[in-house]
């Protein structure tokens, strides 16, 4: 058995990729909920009920997906520009911290600068912070051909270590009873509610615009298209006279800062305060919603959206089936396989025989 | 490759010397073995080899289409095409590397089991890769073992394979030391090492692909002696090569393949170049006549004692030279022998550690965006991996070099529509056919993704209230026709004279001696980072220059 690539691809085989996809992500988590002991049909209606079957599991979608959707920006722009930028996560934290750190009930009151000013200060020092994350491993990746995979996860470590260290140490809160959080932020810098009494909130729509701001960016600006030659060819762009170091120290830059705002508008959106487990994974996420979205920035939204509604929507099916939280897991990790082997699909064929 | 005047066969005297200083070509192998020249073969007597009505698809196209074909004992066939002909795929097929979906092989008349290089291999089939396979850290007789014990033996039988592998050598004429790492052997050491790997394992058919492409004349003489050596010991030989000189040099038949079809079978002597072309192309093929520069201009580039860094032989060791307005200087050479460098340097990729690169009075910047600006049009060597961006479209390519000119972008933002329209221009203007501007660029065929290169690199953007654009006023060519088929050979070279006739000043770089002898108005050689005296075309014979290409002096 072997790979041959196709002619040429057939219109067919593009509409039935996603399709299979799908259906291949139902057989495996299926599998698994048969196993799990579960009826089948209640079990996959539950699951999208759970997560888009109500303004109220809408919501709850909406605002999973927020970082989400920023986290999955950092990844595509990076990705896109073969730099494969794992520290999301970190870079996350890091912003969260840095805009608690500028906007934060410090000392009861904080910095007391007006509303207009503190906001950009706050969101700009989370950017800054995550940016310059990412930026020492892009250097030395540039300059010495370091591995970018290992740096940046291992710097996760680093971060998620220093966080715990300075919730427990010098940013804790006071009047946190002894749990280590970070003190509350502002409320004036809170962001607001986009349906009532629901949690959703703006950073939904910061998260949109930055999507549609950065799909503009890769595709009408010189950037764009420097970043996408250094992603598809460094040697041919060098050659062309794009300037490939200080392509890849900004496309680090903008990753780095869209991970750590991931971070601030979950502090400003969400939770109002840093702890050590705000972020379940968003920034390893964030790779997978790059990859199904094959790294386009509006991809990005509807991926987001989708691994957020099978995340709450498993969350609320296992407390009614019994079928345990994993499965969600579970089914986005098998739609990303199926994704990528379906595209594989549609520019290669199998063969059978012994080579060609 | 250049188109050709044609020569006439038989030029050479008496049975094998003395060789006169050649400008053409010598007598043929075919006359050194009398004993199994035309006449003595019937018509399956003696065959070897017999492929009938191989077919093979990719998809729609039809790489082989019914070839039948038969090779007999003690001959060398050439098999010549264009590229895309089918050469390849025939010989993969034979070679086991693909299965053919019609036909049959008989090897020594037994059928020939498809898909399997050990089938083949044990049938007596041996290949030679242009791309050598060779472990550069080993010795030679490493080389030539690797693979051929089998893996439950507990000890390896190094001293037989070395006494078999002296015994093979000698039989065949090709010298060699056993305990050499292959790491410190000449391109043409190394050859000889890959056919007795051949020979070593009992091949009796031996194929070879294109091997002159890396040899300097004389070594390629030394090859084309060791072939005679091979045939009088009774083996077979397929040569594949697109070089027509050589070709009739050194084979006894011609197969000449064309759309994946054989198109052509006759012997090589009573053949000439000129037919050999035209059953290649398909139609009558006119030699270009080469045409004298007028009165050179001032300079516009020079060289003074410029070294780079180390890299092996791929650097530059001291070199000097001028490029004058409205001419060529050609640099014939092997390719790594710092040619590369030289390249690199003009193209703004590598910076020169010692010495002065000045272009238009000013230093040369290592720059390629400064360079474009200046007028300097680059035509890379190898266009699918430095000369395009694959995944890119088409326009986008044709613009790449230009974007961050006035032209093409405001502030941040790329002029979409004034690009778009350059780039139809170029592809109107350079014939450029593929899937259109909006498709990938590694969709062109080679020929015309290196007519976009082209028309890139020589048509600058209409100014303002579309004044005329300037003419480039240096063009580096590196290689550039390798690889292309006859048409677009020619029109690469045409390109590059009238750029010349149009006053620009052209580094021509290429390991065709022929297209350096017949397009440059000086020529150089390049070895081992090292430049030879620059002189005047008709001051150079392919002796001259062959033993240049090696390092001595004539």
């Amino acid at each position: 058995m072997r790979l041959e690539k196709r002619s040429q691809t057939s219109k067919l085989s593009l509409l039935l990729a996603p399709i299979g996809a799908i259906a291949f992500t139902l057989l495996i988590s299926g599998l698994l909920v048969i196993w799990a002991g579960a009826p089948l049909g209640p079990t996959y209606s539950l699951l999208l009920k759970g997560g888009f079957g109500s303004v109220f599991a809408l919501s709850e979608t909406l605002t999973r997906a927020t970082p989400l959707i920023l986290t999955g920006l950092a990844a595509a722009v990076a990705f896109r520009a073969r730099l494969f930028n794992i520290g999301a996560e970190g870079q996350l934290y890091a912003g969260a911290l840095a805009a608690i750190a500028v906007g934060g009930l410090h000392g009861g009151s904080g910095i007391g600068w007006p509303v207009w000013a503190l906001f950009p200060l706050m969101m700009a020092a989370a950017a800054l912070a995550g940016a310059l994350l990412l930026l020492g491993p892009a250097l030395m990746k540039a300059r010495l051909g370091v591995d970018e995979v290992v740096t940046t996860l291992l710097l996760n470590f680093i971060v998620l270590l220093a966080v715990g260290a300075l919730l427990d140490g010098p940013m804790k809160d006071p009047t946190a009873m002894g749990w280590p959080q970070s003190v509350t932020l502002q409320a004036e810098l809170e962001l607001g509610k986009l349906i009532a009494q629901t949690r959703v909130h703006t950073g939904l729509l910061w998260g949109m615009a930055l999507a549609l701001g950065l799909w503009v960016l890769l595709k009408y600006t010189v950037l764009g298209f420097d970043i996408r030659a250094v992603g598809a060819n460094p040697r041919a762009a060098a050659f062309a006279g794009v300037p490939v170091t200080r392509t890849v120290v900004l496309v680090a830059l903008l990753s780095g800062a869209l991970a750590g705002l991931a971070g601030a508008i979950e502090v400003a959106g969400r939770t109002g305060y840093v702890t050590l487990d705000m972020s379940p994974g968003y920034g390893y996420s964030g790779i997978v919603i790059a990859m199904l979205a094959a790294l386009n920035p509006l991809g990005v939204v509807a991926a987001a959206v989708f691994v957020a509604g099978v995340l709450v929507g498993a969350d609320s099916m296992s407390r009614a089936v019994g079928v345990p939280t994993y499965i969600a897991d579970v089914i986005v990790a098998a739609s990303l396989i199926s994704v990528l082997v379906a595209t594989l699909m549609t520019q290669y064929r199998v063969v059978r025989g012994r080579r060609a | 490759m250049t188109v050709f005047s044609p020569l006439p066969l038989g030029e050479g005297q008496g049975e094998g010397f003395p060789r006169v200083p050649r400008t053409h070509i010598s007598m043929p192998v075919a006359a050194l073995t009398p004993a199994l020249s035309q006449g003595e073969r019937g018509p399956d007597k003696h065959a070897v080899l017999r492929l009938s009505g191989i077919t093979k698809r990719f998809g729609a196209l039809v790489a082989n289409d019914a070839i039948s074909l038969s090779l007999y004992a003690g001959e060398v066939l050439a098999l010549l095409g264009e590229n895309g002909a089918g050469k390849s795929t025939l010989v993969s097929i034979l070679f086991g590397h693909y299965t053919a979906d019609e036909g049959q092989i008989e090897v020594f008349g037994q059928p020939l089991a498809p898909g399997n290089p050990r089938a083949a291999l044990a049938a007596g089939i041996g290949m030679v890769h242009q791309h050598f396979t060779l472990a550069d850290n080993l010795t030679v007789l490493d080389n030539v073992m690797l693979g051929s014990e089998p893996l439950w033996l507990p000890f390896t039988r190094r001293r037989a394979a070395r006494n078999r592998l002296l015994q093979v050598a000698q039989r065949f004429g090709l010298p060699v030391d056993p305990e050499a790492a292959v790491g410190s052997l000449s391109v043409g050491e190394r050859q000889r090492v890959e056919i007795l790997k051949a020979l070593y394992r009992g091949a009796r058919i031996l194929i070879l692909d294109e091997p002159t492409a890396v040899l300097t004349p004389q070594e390629s003489e030394a090859l084309f002696d060791t072939l005679g050596q091979m045939v009088a010991q009774g083996l077979s030989i397929i040569f594949i090569s697109h070089k027509l000189g050589e070709v009739l040099r050194v084979s006894h038949r011609v197969a000449v393949l064309r759309g994946g079809r054989l198109v052509a079978e006759a012997p090589a002597a009573g053949t000439s170049q000129a037919q050999l072309a035209q059953w290649m192309v398909g139609h009558a093929v006119s030699a270009t006549v080469r045409r004298p520069a007028g009165a050179t201009g001032p300079p516009v580039c020079t060289l003074a004692g410029v070294s780079t860094g180390p890299a092996g032989r791929d650097r530059l060791d001291k070199v000097s030279l001028t490029l004058n307005a409205g001419e060529i200087v050609a640099i014939a050479g092997v390719s790594g022998n710092g040619q590369l460098a030289l390249a690199d340097l003009l193209c703004g990729t590598r910076a020169a550690r010692q010495g002065t690169v000045t272009f238009g009075g000013q230093p040369l910047q290592a720059s390629p965006a400064w360079l474009v600006t200046q007028g300097v049009a680059r035509i890379p060597e190898d266009r699918h991996a430095i000369g395009v961006v694959g995944d890119l479209s088409v326009w986008e390519n044709a613009v790449s070099e230009r974007l961050r000119s006035p032209a093409f972008s405001k502030a941040l933002w790329i002029r979409r529509k004034a690009a778009q329209a350059h780039a139809a221009r170029i592809v109107q203007a350079f014939d450029v056919r593929g899937g259109g501007p909006h498709s990938p660029a590694r969709s062109l065929s080679g020929g015309n993704m290196q007519k976009l290169i082209l028309g890139r690199a020589l048509v600058a953007p209409h100014g303002a209230g579309d004044v005329a654009p300037a003419p480039p006023k240096l063009i580096i060519a590196h290689q550039p026709t390798w690889g292309l088929d006859i048409g677009a050979v020619a029109y690469v070279q045409e390109q590059l004279v009238a750029a010349r006739d149009a006053g620009a000043a052209v580094l021509l770089i290429s390991d065709d001696l022929d297209e350096v002898l017949a397009l440059g108005d000086r020529v150089a050689v390049m070895h081992a980072g090292q430049l030879s005296e620059v002189l005047p075309a008709d001051a150079w014979t392919r002796e001259s220059v062959g033993l240049a290409m090696a390092g001595g002096h004539a």
